[in-house]
């Protein structure tokens, strides 16, 4: 009863926050709407004991990916009117997607009430069973070679970024600071050896 | 104790008794660490007054105790200040931001030997994410001023946060393969024995990066470009005034608390007494027997520890130049934890160190 009425008040919340993503004016506002969003999808995942899931996802999506976002929306000068200007133009195109995408959700509503495998509600575990364990063996057991491969993208992505992005601007003035931490007391002074003043 | 607490409120239905449970558990914790935070401040002017060969505060009360409180009725009393062109529901929501993330992860911090507020299976996980949430505060309260130098400040921090939590990240890695688990009690319960079997001991590099990442988390010198008094005025709280600034001040040393604590549980045992090696088996029939038991005592002394660092650290050390952190976070203290890393999986591949009966 009570998990019932924590889930509709956090699905309201959901909503609301996916709402304002799209229809808050000030793209700061949105990011902390996307925040917001995040964040209560992390709790929903805790009413249904996935609570490594819903950390990582608070973990990745919001103390990574979000700071990011926010990073460049504050920096970018957004002009509101410019966005709004082809909004008759996609409207169309935007109904259909929104369309299939209704559809879609009303199909899985659907499979719930077919009783295909899909629709069993999720098995509550014994007290003492670690999600994190589990999740663990899955990916590194059966499971590891496709967890190396998505790796092995990922950090060739990475690369691939930095190498689009890096670029030498000539004429740059940096610090090399490995040379400076090198440097010794014999590059930098010379002890002159002279003799003292004497009268000619 | 939390089941004659049950016991006492069973007149409350369920529901209801459960949450005064929490909070009952919660409110001592809290009210603690405010006091904690507020003698911190006077204990960080002496000490540093003392390094500097000064007094430090010692008008208020006897030797200057109740400075503190001082400090509180000035900011408490002042006008909150709201810049004109300012966002004002973000600029006051950033210091709240950044105080509860800095709260709210003492809920899985072990306290005492089977002891903590919210005993969670993926303590440390939860750790990492609340430590990454305490950027927004800084960012928001930076964009939402409205001022160049705030943003300048919440800029740096920003980029300097999720540079170190990286560095951070990677020594929890560590410090769990070490641990077999995530949970934190299972964690300081590893580390049982004297003070040689602390973790510090076989993750030395990883203590170091980590301790020194917390010091760059928590914007304190000698990484402390995002306020930069000398650069950028007080950089992303530059704007704030009275009980705003009051908050992001707690925030502030909440976190170095909870560094101080999170060290003191990940590397150097826990509530584990320093004194339970066999070495000083002597004070067994002795009065101080307790202090070969494990206890709160011994966490209290290693935050305490802890902090007198960060005080230290800052009487010491000049401000870092911006560069000279983004290149010590990303080109030395990752390949360093990653190096680390690698040689503890060898490690426990091989059996040998203290980790090869867990792991």
């Amino acid at each position: 009863m009570i998990t019932l009425l924590i889930f509709g008040v956090l699905a309201l919340v959901l909503v609301s926050a996916a709402l304002g993503v799209i229809v808050s004016r000030n793209p700061v506002y949105a990011a902390m709407w996307l925040v917001l969003s995040f964040v209560t999808s992390a709790v929903l995942w805790l009413l249904i004991e996935a609570e490594f899931l819903a950390i990582v996802l608070v973990l990745v999506y919001v103390g990574a990916v979000m700071v990011l976002f926010l990073f460049v929306v504050m920096m970018l000068d957004v002009d509101v009117a410019a966005t709004r200007e082809g909004f008759t133009r996609y409207a169309p195109a935007g109904t259909v997607v929104a369309a299939v995408i209704v559809a879609e959700l009303l199909s899985v509503l659907w499979l719930r009430g077919s009783g295909l495998p899909i629709a069993q509600p999720l098995a509550s575990q014994p007290a003492g069973h670690s999600n994190t364990r589990e999740i663990g063996l899955a990916l590194y057991g059966s499971h590891v070679f496709e967890f190396e491969l998505a790796a092995f993208l990922l950090l060739l992505a990475i690369v691939a970024a930095i190498m689009l992005t890096h670029r030498q601007r000539p004429g740059l003035k940096v610090q090399d600071i490995a040379a400076q931490v090198r440097v010794r007391r014999e590059d930098r002074v010379r002890i002159v050896k002279m003799d003292a003043e004497r009268d000619p | 104790m939390i089941a004659w607490l049950n016991n006492f409120l069973g007149f409350l239905p369920d529901p209801l008794r459960i949450l005064a449970v929490i909070v009952a558990q919660i409110l001592p914790l809290v009210i603690v660490l405010i006091l904690c935070v507020a003698f911190l401040t006077y204990i960080e002017r002496k000490v540093i007054g003392y390094m500097q060969n000064r007094i430090g505060p010692n008008r208020v009360g006897p030797r200057g105790w109740f400075q503190p409180f001082a400090d509180v009725i000035k900011l408490l009393v002042k006008e909150v200040v709201v810049p004109s062109r300012a966002n004002r529901f973000l600029f006051l929501v950033a210091p709240l931001l950044s105080i509860v993330p800095a709260l709210a992860t003492w809920a899985v911090m072990p306290l005492f030997p089977g002891y903590a507020i919210a005993d969670i299976d993926a303590g440390l996980l939860y750790i990492l994410a609340l430590t990454s949430l305490s950027i927004y505060g800084v960012i928001l309260a930076g964009w939402a001023s409205n001022s160049k130098y705030a943003f300048l400040g919440a800029m740096r921090s920003a980029a300097q946060m999720v540079a170190y939590e990286i560095a951070m990240g990677f020594a929890l890695v560590g410090v769990l393969m070490a641990g077999g688990s995530l949970n934190l009690g299972v964690i300081t319960e590893a580390q049982s024995g004297g003070f040689l079997s602390w973790f510090w001991l076989p993750l030395f590099p990883l203590f170091l990066v980590y301790f020194i990442s917390g010091v760059a988390e928590t914007n304190r010198a000698p990484f402390d470009v995002a306020e930069g008094e000398s650069e950028i005025v007080a950089g992303f709280h530059v704007e704030y005034s009275g009980v705003a600034f009051a908050i992001f001040f707690l925030a502030e040393y909440a976190n170095m608390i909870l560094i101080a604590g999170l060290t003191a549980v990940m590397f150097f045992g826990g509530w584990h007494s320093f004194l339970a090696g066999s070495w000083f088996m002597f004070l067994d029939g002795t009065p101080l027997w307790f202090l070969r038991q494990p206890s709160l005592l011994w966490l209290c002394a290693k935050i305490a520890f802890f902090l007198f660092c960060f005080l230290w650290l800052r009487a010491t050390f000049p401000r870092y130049r911006y560069d000279q952190i983004m290149r010590l976070g990303w080109k030395v203290f990752i390949p360093v934890t990653l190096v680390w890393i690698m040689v503890e999986g060898v490690m426990i591949v091989a059996q040998v160190g203290p980790w090869s009966s867990g792991g």
